[in-house]
């Protein structure tokens, strides 16, 4: 059958058309185009590393954030207790002092009040002696007519006086 | 569904004129095997359309050399009805039927190298023009942007879908590792036989001639293979062929080695006949069913109006069956060729299996 029967006249018009065509295309057809799409997937794979790298590293940032970020309260929470510690101590040491400085000021004024006590414990005998001095003169004025009498009386004074101290 | 019905109705509407027209060749009978054959077959005239009085043919030029009478050139035009001229015939039967044969002075008639453009031929630059431009205006977008810029949309971006859809289902694995080498040529080879069966199933007139009908054109393609696997096939694949790993007594009658070699010949001829069979038969199928409605048209409107309707109906399914014949045969036949170019490509795989028998 004909059909069958293939026909030189147009296997050469397919071999040279063809053949063009095949050649053009084969030389600057599709390598262009696979070329650049190969790169293209090159760079969409680059693309997608890079991408999964930030990632990577924004997660590092971030633990690196929360890490920082923990540090930093409990050294605050530090800081703060040792504040506290301090004002307590402070406190307790100026309670201290004030303790002691109180009971100073407190000795201090019983001495005084002790010796201004004695002062006048012993400026009130001079007077309270000056007084017997002179209620004595004056008894003594009046009584020193008998000796005897005088005698007793100034035993008895000076009994009186030794027993008084 | 509606809409379905629409449609149909339409088309019924359509073919009405085709039966209402045809009473006065009532006593020709339609000559289905005469069309259906016209329509495969090469031609040395495009024909275009028929109306009811003329038929609007493009006419190609005939380039012959006889070695009797040397070379010869005219329009097809003057062939006329009768098919000769300045010697020549168009030969009605035998084994170049449909051919300009020269008539010699005994009445004989001897073939001479026929160089014309003809149908076949000329729709064959018609694709390779088209496909030119397809495939280079694709490319130029590709020169002109940088692998950094967003993917194409649109055509391009369809082009670059069926490239790859080839390039990762058919050439990668077939091929092998040195799929880069043989991807240019692979591509080419799917998108010609692509857009050709697509081309041949268009009926008017830029598209529609049967290019990969022609058994010649198959053969063509199938020769591009055969090169690309005997010309770089390595060591190995020719060590395959005439000395194989087989037992003494099958090499020294050389049985193995002539199989083999009988084997480089019959691939290339498988790839011919495949195409060139699925894409005669999926043309006659819809040729068919066309003639149908002439030949039922005769038979009244009774019986007419359905059976116009109904192989309508078929056609349309032929027609989106054909489309997806279109791609598959394209798909095959690179396939195969990038199977059979993987094939002399063995030396992996050869060393792959010594490791493991050591």
């Amino acid at each position: 059958m004909d059909l069958l029967n293939p026909e030189v006249g147009t296997l050469i018009w397919m071999l040279i058309a063809a053949g063009i065509v095949f050649f053009i295309l084969v030389k600057w057809g599709f390598p262009v185009i696979t070329d650049m799409v190969d790169k293209r997937n090159e760079y969409i794979d680059k693309s997608l590393d890079a991408a999964k790298q930030a990632n990577e590293r924004l997660a590092g940032i971030q633990t690196e954030c929360d890490e920082l970020l923990k540090e930093t309260r409990a050294e605050k929470a530090r800081i703060l207790k040792e504040a506290a510690d301090r004002r307590d101590e402070i406190i307790a040491e100026a309670e201290n002092r004030a303790k002691e400085s109180g009971e100073k000021i407190i000795a201090d004024a019983r001495e005084q009040i002790r010796l201004e006590k004695e002062e006048a414990l012993r400026s009130l005998r001079r007077q309270v002696a000056e007084l017997s001095v002179q209620v004595a003169e004056r008894v003594v004025l009046k009584e020193l007519s008998t000796d005897d009498d005088q005698l007793l009386l100034i035993d008895r004074m000076i009994d009186d006086v030794k027993t008084g101290k | 569904m509606k809409r379905i019905l629409y449609i149909l109705s339409l088309l019924l509407i359509a073919v009405m004129p085709v039966r209402a027209g045809e009473p006065k060749a009532e006593d020709e009978s339609v000559d289905v095997k005469g069309i259906i054959f016209e329509h495969l077959k090469d031609s040395y005239h495009w024909h275009i359309l028929s109306t009811n009085n003329k038929e609007i043919s493009l006419y190609l030029p005939v380039i012959l050399h006889s070695k009797v009478s040397g070379w010869h050139f005219f329009m097809s035009s003057k062939l006329g009805h009768e098919g000769s001229y300045e010697g020549f015939r168009i030969a009605k039967e035998g084994a170049y039927a449909g051919r300009l044969m020269e008539v010699m002075p005994d009445g004989t008639e001897l073939k001479p190298l026929d160089l014309s453009l003809t149908k076949v031929a000329l729709g064959i630059i018609i694709n390779c023009l088209l496909l030119c431009v397809i495939v280079m205006s694709t490319a130029r977008w590709y020169r002109r942007h940088d692998a950094t810029e967003p993917a194409p949309g649109g055509f391009i971006g369809l082009m670059e879908l069926v490239i790859y859809m080839v390039m990762d289902d058919i050439i990668k694995p077939s091929v092998g590792k040195e799929y880069k080498r043989f991807a240019p040529l692979l591509l080419t080879m799917f998108f010609f036989i692509f857009l050709s069966n697509l081309m041949g199933l268009i009926p008017i007139f830029p598209a529609g001639a049967n290019v990969t009908g022609n058994i010649a054109v198959t053969l063509s393609l199938a020769l591009v293979t055969f090169f690309a696997v005997n010309l770089f096939g390595n060591r190995e694949y020719w060590k395959e062929i005439l000395w194989p790993d087989a037992p003494i007594y099958l090499k020294i009658p050389p049985i193995l080695p002539l199989i083999e070699t009988i084997g480089i010949f019959t691939k290339p001829f498988a790839l011919t006949v495949r195409l060139f069979a699925n894409m005669t038969a999926g043309h006659s199928i819809i040729l068919t069913l066309t003639c149908l409605i002439f030949i039922t048209a005769k038979m009244g409107p009774m019986i007419g109006t359905p059976m116009s309707a109904i192989s309508l109906f078929f056609m349309v399914f032929m027609n989106f069956l054909e489309l997806l014949v279109a791609y598959i045969q394209a798909y095959v036949f690179t396939m195969l060729s990038a199977m059979f170019i993987g094939l002399a490509h063995p030396e992996h795989e050869h060393k792959e299996k010594k490791e493991i028998e050591n």
